[in-house]
Formats: C-alpha cells, structure tokens, sequence
C-alpha cells in the first residue's frame, strides 16, 4: 500500500469510521436515563476510602 | 526463603553490566555500564540484607504478605519518589536558567547546558511527573476499583524498575548519551528497559481494573488508561532505531529526513497530550472531587471531554513543524486540530472548576483546594495559548523563541506541578494514617512561593520570547536584518536573570512542601491557628427567667 492509497483511505473511510465513533460515543453519552447512572458513576469516589 | 528470585535476577543483572562494561565498544558505553553495575549490585546488597532463609511455613505467609486491603507500598515510595526527584528537576532548571544568563557556569563536559537541559526536562517530566502519575494512577485505580493492585509484586518491578530507568537516563545524558529526540534522549537500551517495565505497568493497570468490584470504570481510570497505552505506542515507534553494535552506546533511526522529524513531533506533541494531560487529568478528576467532597460537576462532559481529547490531540504534533519541510497541509492539519483542542480542554477546566459550585468558600479555607483550582485554571490558560500559538501567523513570531518555553512552563509548573502538589498534600496524611499534615500554613507559603515563581517566569518569557522574535525579524528600509543574532542574545540577559528568580521561588515552594511531607510522615502535628480563624461559639441566648 503506497502512500497515496493510505492517504486516500485516511481522508475517506478512516475520516467516516472517527466521525461515526464519536458521534455515536456522544449519542450514547447522552441517551436516554444516562443522567441517572452518570450522577451513580460521579459518586465512587466518595463512596469510601 | 524471602527475595530469592529477584536476588538472583538482580544478581545476574549486575554480573551481564559488568560483562557490557568489559566488552564494551565505546567509552561513553563502558561508563554508563559501570554506572548501572554499580547500581544493580548496590540493589543485590540490600536485598541480600534484608532476606531471610527461614522456611515458608503456613504461620509466616501472612506476615511476609502485604495484609491491607489495599496495596499501598508502592504507593508510599512513589510519593517519596516525587517528592526527590521534583526538588532534583527544579533545581537543575534553576541551574540551567542560571548557565542561559551566566555561560561562566558551563562547566565541561559533564554539566554543560547542553547535557543539563535534558536532564531538568526528564527529571521534571518522567521522573517526577512519571513518578506522580504511577503512584496516583496505583492508588486511585485500588479506591475506584474497590481492589488490590493486581500482580502482587509486579507494581514494586514497575516502581523500582521505574527508578533505575531515571538512573540510567540522567547519568547517560551527563556522560554525552543522547539519540537527540527531544523528551526520548535515551539511547536504544534504555529505551528497551523502559519498554519492559512500561508494559509491567499496563499488566498491572488493567489487571486492577478487570478484577474490579465496582461495575462502572470511573473515568479518572479511563485517562490514567489512555494515558498508559498511548505513551507505550508512542515510546516504541518513535524510538525505533538500529543500534550500531549490541555494546554500544550510538544507534541510528529508522526514519530519515522529514519523517523522522514528524515522527518526533508526533512522540513530543503527544507526550505533552497524554503524559502531561490525560494522566494528571486523571488525578483530577479523584483528588479534586475527594477534597472538595463533592461528586464532579458533570460526569457526561468528563465522558465526551475525555473522547474529543483522545480523537484530537494525536494529530496535532505538526505544529511544531511549521515553515519547515514539513508539507503545507500537514502543517496546516497540526494547526487545524490544535485549535480544535480548546473545546476539550476548556471542557475539562469547566468540570474540574465547576465541581467546586457550591463550595467555593473553602478556597478561603482550604490551601489544597486553593492549589488544585490554581492548576486547573493554569491548564485552562496554557491550553488556550498552546492552540493560539499553533497557528502559523502567531507562530511565525512565537517559534523558536523564549514565548515557547514560557508557555511550556506556565502548563508544567502552573498545571502538572499544582496538581500533583495538590494530590501529594491529600495523600500523605492518608497513607501514614495522620490526622492532618503537619501545617496547613505551610502549604499557603508553598502555594503563594509557587504561584509568584510562575507568574514570574512566564511573564519574563512572554516580554523577553516577544522581543526576540521582533529581533529577529527586524529589517531595515534596505532589507538587511538590523540585529545579529548575538545582539539579540545579549539583549536577553535582564529576562534570564529574572527567570532564574522565578524558578528558584518555585524551587523554593518545593522544599517547603519536602519539609511539610517529611514532618508529617514522622508524625508531627503543627500547633497552628486555623485558617479562616477558629469556630466561633455563637453568643449564648440569654434564658428568659420565668
């Protein structure tokens, strides 16, 4: 694989295949009754030492 | 019989030194052979000291294992650990900025700048940073993962290990041992050593975190875990290289030209990303909330902030490489996804910020806190000027120039250094079971010495970085350049001498805080006025007779 093709896949499928992954990491962030668990998760820390 | 394995090891280890020394190609070899020699042998001794040959019966078990629930030996060196070699990275900047305004300083060979500027930026990064980052990741991951370390006796391999790579980096760079990239000078087999314990370090990282009794991995774990990974994939592709001989000192890189020095700006940039931020990103998000005693402000903007900075920071090491022979895309992409940084950063300075609404009165109160919001604002400040310097109008003036190590300095002494003064100071009194430290006012003083040192050198550095890059680009109305290059050094004298104030302020901060520690782990308590004044009584309500 030359330097061109991997250039060519890295501003095409590797761009789409980032682009999806985040967005979908921020879908998931913010999907639904994630508030609850989020606020669960913020608490271990403080749970004990 | 108690230490066997590891004495013999070690032993062996000590022997194969000695054998390098003898067949060794170059002198420089030779004695940074001798060097480790020495060490491993001092290491055989007190090892060989402290065993003991009685038989493992089932009654001794528990007294040769660590009984706590947690594993926190490695912990207690690691704090130890920091606190040596953060006073050693200091003092050596504050040499080094001495030898910038008074060259006499020089001294040759061994402790020219040259040789010293390599060692104060892996003291400070590696050996006190490192030395920060492993204890606390050891730690917090045991707290948040409601488990012992995995590996029994690997974390003391990734502790020890860990120094004796620090040894070997810092008396290699004195003996003129470098491969001249800048934060990986050590040569290739230092750079293999180090590979091993880093992969030690993973083993028992993730080993806590897959044996863990808490269902969720908090997110602090998730930064110490990118930070872990991305530093073993940078460290082994950009030091890839070709040793001349197996006994010596000098080995060649695998890429040339312009890729090697993309190659290195991906490893620097990077370091900057995942050692300097991820890592101690991680120790805020556990030492601010336990301080501060309450959850982080947002625990869905540490998830996305967290995703954003690992998705951008690998890519913008090109900025490092404008107006070079870098192509103009390249650096426009390092340029481009620089910029793009402010959102993540800034959402990590909101959420570390933002965590103390509600309780900003203990800033009055409290000097840790005190010290941990002055670091994250200090990381909101310099992640804002890293990306506005990237971009290649402000960089066109900017490279080259003091405003650089300024900058770096206002992220290394302000964030890195702020934050894990902030942890040290909460973990010492937990993990020798003191009530308190030993002064709390002395922790006002090391703050106010800090923060005067850094507000110091980086204002020098911006006057002086700004006034040089306008030297230097000074032409006259017939286009020759007005100043030579050493009238633009000379005129940096006045700044230099000044930065070397700042420093040695912050030195100072340093050894207030070593004082402060080492009372504190000897059990001593300060008699001392609160801050913010004793509690006192409400004014009694006068009884109604009757």
């Amino acid at each position: 694989m030359d330097y061109t093709a991997m250039r060519q896949f890295a501003d095409s499928w590797g761009l789409l295949f980032m682009v999806i992954v985040f967005v979908g990491v921020v879908l998931f962030a913010f999907r639904p009754g994630s508030k609850k668990s989020a606020d669960e998760a913020a608490r271990i820390p403080l749970k004990d030492d | 019989m108690r230490f066997g394995t590891e004495i013999v090891l070690v032993g062996v280890a000590a022997f194969a030194a000695l054998a390098a020394a003898g067949l060794a190609q170059d002198s420089a070899f030779q004695a940074h052979m001798w060097v480790l020699f020495f060490v491993l042998f001092v290491g055989t001794i007190v090892l060989m000291r402290n065993t003991s040959f009685a038989p493992a019966t089932a009654a001794s078990i528990p007294l040769q294992t660590d009984t706590e629930s947690y594993m926190d030996g490695p912990v207690r060196y690691g704090v130890i650990a920091t606190m040596f070699w953060g006073i050693v990275g200091f003092l050596v900047g504050v040499t080094v900025a001495l030898q910038l305004a008074y060259p006499d300083l020089n001294l040759e060979p061994w402790f020219n700048f040259g040789r010293m500027r390599p060692l104060h930026t892996s003291a400070v990064i590696f050996a006190f940073g490192g030395n920060a980052l492993i204890a606390t990741s050891f730690y917090v991951v045991q707290r948040t993962s409601r488990a012992r370390l995995f590996g029994g006796n690997l974390s003391w391999f990734v502790f020890w290990g860990y120094q004796l790579f620090i040894v070997m980096a810092a008396t290699g760079y004195l003996l003129g041992i470098t491969q001249s990239r800048e934060y990986a000078e050590p040569e290739w087999y230092v750079d293999l050593f180090l590979t091993i314990v880093w992969v030690a370090y993973l083993i028992v990282f993730l080993g806590t975190i897959l044996k863990r009794k808490e269902p969720h991995i908090y997110v602090a774990n998730w930064f110490y875990l990118s930070f872990i990974v991305t530093i073993a994939m940078l460290h082994v592709v950009n030091n890839l290289a070709v040793p001349v001989s197996p006994l010596g000192s000098k080995s060649y890189s695998l890429f040339s030209g312009v890729q090697d020095a993309l190659t290195q700006w991906w490893y620097g940039h990077n370091a900057v990303g995942f050692f300097l931020t991820a890592g101690f990103l991680g120790m805020m998000y556990y030492f601010i909330p336990k301080q501060a005693n309450r959850p982080v402000y947002s625990y869905r903007l540490s998830i996305i902030h967290f995703w954003a900075l690992i998705f951008l920071y690998i890519w913008a090491g090109p900025h490092h490489l404008h107006y070079t022979a870098l192509p103009d895309w390249a650096q426009t992409l390092g340029m481009v996804f620089s910029i793009m940084l402010w959102m993540p950063s800034w959402g990590g300075m909101i959420n570390g910020l933002m965590t103390l609404s509600g309780a900003w009165d203990k800033l009055r109160t409290d000097p840790i806190i005190r010290m941990m919001v002055l670091a994250v604002a200090f990381y909101g400040m310099s992640t804002f000027e890293g990306p506005m310097m990237s971009v290649k109008a402000v960089n066109s003036l900017s490279h080259y120039t003091d405003w650089t190590i300024g900058h770096v300095h206002s992220g290394a002494l302000g964030w890195v250094g702020m934050i894990t003064f902030g942890a040290v100071y909460y973990l010492v009194p937990k993990l020798w079971n003191r009530d308190r430290l030993y002064s709390l006012r002395l922790v006002t003083w090391h703050f106010w010495l800090a923060t005067l040192g850094i507000v110091v050198y980086a204002a020098v550095m911006w006057v002086s970085g700004i006034q040089q890059g306008l030297m230097w680009r000074e032409y006259d109305d017939q286009g020759f350049l007005v100043y030579s290059f050493a009238e633009t050094v000379a005129a940096m004298h006045p700044y230099y001498v000044l930065r070397a104030l700042g420093g040695a302020l912050f030195l100072l901060g340093g050894v207030v805080m070593a004082y402060n520690l080492i009372m504190t782990i000897l059990g001593y308590e300060r008699e001392e006025e609160p801050i913010g004044g004793r509690v006192t009584q409400p004014a009694p309500t006068i009884q109604n007779a009757g």
